[in-house]
């Protein structure tokens, strides 16, 4: 009987685990780097753990989590809330629709998925904040946003790979 | 037994469906409701925001400590090897420094004795927070900072904000122990300013780039490349003369000013108690310390 207790908290653990690492991201995302122009340019690093989550165990990472997350980032990062959770929300649906080329595709069809994906992510994401503060805000911070974006999801990829097989391959 | 639980099935998967889309649906609606209160409702949306960023706030500050050590030990290596040069520049700096302190001090009489003659209230010492960075890169779309004073120590709103040098922005959002600065080159930040030399007023307004944009300029004015410009301390949020930038391009289509903050260095903030430096004034001058 106990040990089904401790059996159960770990269970339980081990499936808040993705939440839980994406919000420690959503922290350490806002964490102030000295590096020149990086505040405006800060990859998504929500975008990646959504996109992620929801192709490899969209089962703990629900809307629920995600509308959570989104919210939370919108919050912390001082933009017009609403947004980051819409945009999210949007992006582990269109992503989740997909799962059926892209779930046990290639790394670099996963990848490739991501780079549409995430595209669709970042023009909702200036739409809406351009319909929100009613001007047009330039876009080039934000392509350049999305790049680094593309270009560092292999890196976090691998890292959440690792991540997923050390604390969740019991569940 | 196995029947009836898969009967119970069958009619469960769809009305479970049914249920995710209906909470996708509330939860998006609830999003869109929530865009458009933060534009509407501020006062609201500002309470919740710093109750999130009060609840967040230490972790931050745990988070943003190693970086800056290493930024720091960084920076100090970097350093080592031209000490040399340095030492003697800064030698030469301040030998030049304290010649302008002994003009300084000359000017500080002068300019007292005048104001008597005028009958001239001096004007207070402003009092200051000095705040930690724990959290930028609001992303694209937002030049906003969060620091890690708030209302416990004395942190209000639309106070000013000074990087070193020069004003980085304005005091937006209070916590507890939190608050949320606005930068300069925000799109919605605006700044009444003054040149320097001409004294001619204008608004010094973001547009989330680098350089913000002077407006509502006089109409035949056309600002000096290099100029200097501050503060007007019109409309009394700031006090007046805190350097914000140099004209950096001035043309028919518009104005553009280079703050003299170093966006990607400043690790803390100067907050000016402006609000209770006004009050000060009021008291008879013994009461408030006057610069040494």
């Amino acid at each position: 009987m106990r040990r089904s207790f401790w059996h159960r908290l770990d269970q339980f653990a081990r499936q808040l685990f993705p939440f839980a690492l994406t919000l420690a991201l959503l922290l350490a995302s806002l964490v102030p780097l000295p590096l020149p122009a990086y505040a405006s340019v800060t990859p998504s690093f929500m975008v990646m753990a959504v996109y992620f989550w929801t192709l490899h165990r969209p089962d703990l990472m629900p809307p629920s989590a995600i509308f959570v997350i989104g919210l939370l980032q919108d919050f912390l990062t001082g933009g017009t809330l609403g947004i980051g959770a819409i945009v999210l929300l949007a992006l582990s649906f269109a992503t989740g629709s997909q799962r059926r080329f892209l779930g046990g595709a290639l790394f670099v069809t996963v990848w490739a998925g991501f780079v549409v994906n995430s595209a669709g992510a970042a023009i909702l994401t200036w739409l809406l904040n351009t319909l929100a503060a009613g001007a047009m805000f330039d876009p080039r911070p934000a392509l350049f946003q999305y790049l680094l974006t593309v270009g560092l999801y292999p890196s976090m990829g691998w890292l959440l790979v690792r991540a997923q097989r050390a604390v969740l391959r019991p569940v | 037994m196995k029947t009836r639980g898969n009967s119970v099935l069958r009619l469960a998967t769809p009305v479970r469906a049914w249920a995710q889309r209906f909470a996708l649906a509330l939860m998006l609606c609830t999003a869109f409701g929530l865009m458009l209160m933060s534009r509407s409702d501020t006062a609201g949306v500002e309470r919740l925001r710093m109750t999130v960023a009060d609840a967040v706030a230490p972790i931050l500050g745990l988070m943003a400590e190693p970086v800056s050590t290493v930024t720091r030990m960084v920076q100090s290596i970097g350093a080592l090897g031209d000490i040399y040069a340095q030492n003697e520049e800064l030698r030469q700096e301040n030998e030049r420094l304290l010649q302008w302190l002994d003009a300084a001090k000359a000017l500080q009489q002068e300019n007292a004795s005048l104001r008597q003659l005028l009958n001239l209230s001096a004007p207070a010492t402003p009092r200051y927070v000095t705040t930690r960075i724990i959290g930028d890169n609001g992303g694209a779309f937002v030049r906003t900072v969060l620091v890690s004073s708030g209302a416990r120590e004395g942190v209000r709103k639309n106070q000013a904000a000074i990087a070193g040098e020069g004003l980085a922005g304005r005091v937006i959002e209070v916590g507890e122990r939190a608050a949320r600065v606005l930068l300069l080159t925000d799109i919605n930040s605006r700044v009444p300013v003054a040149l320097e030399n001409s004294r001619v007023r204008a608004v010094l307004a973001g547009d989330n780039g680098p350089m913000p944009q002077l407006v509502h300029l006089p109409p035949d004015t056309v600002p000096e490349i290099g100029e200097r410009v501050v503060t007007s301390g019109f409309g009394g949020l700031f006090p007046p003369g805190i350097p914000v930038g140099t004209v950096a391009h001035a043309s028919p289509e518009g104005v553009q000013v280079l703050p003299l903050v170093a966006w990607d260095r400043i690790e803390f903030l100067r907050l000016v108690d402006y609000e209770a430096a006004d009050l000060a004034g009021l008291l008879p001058e013994n009461a408030v310390g006057a610069p040494r």
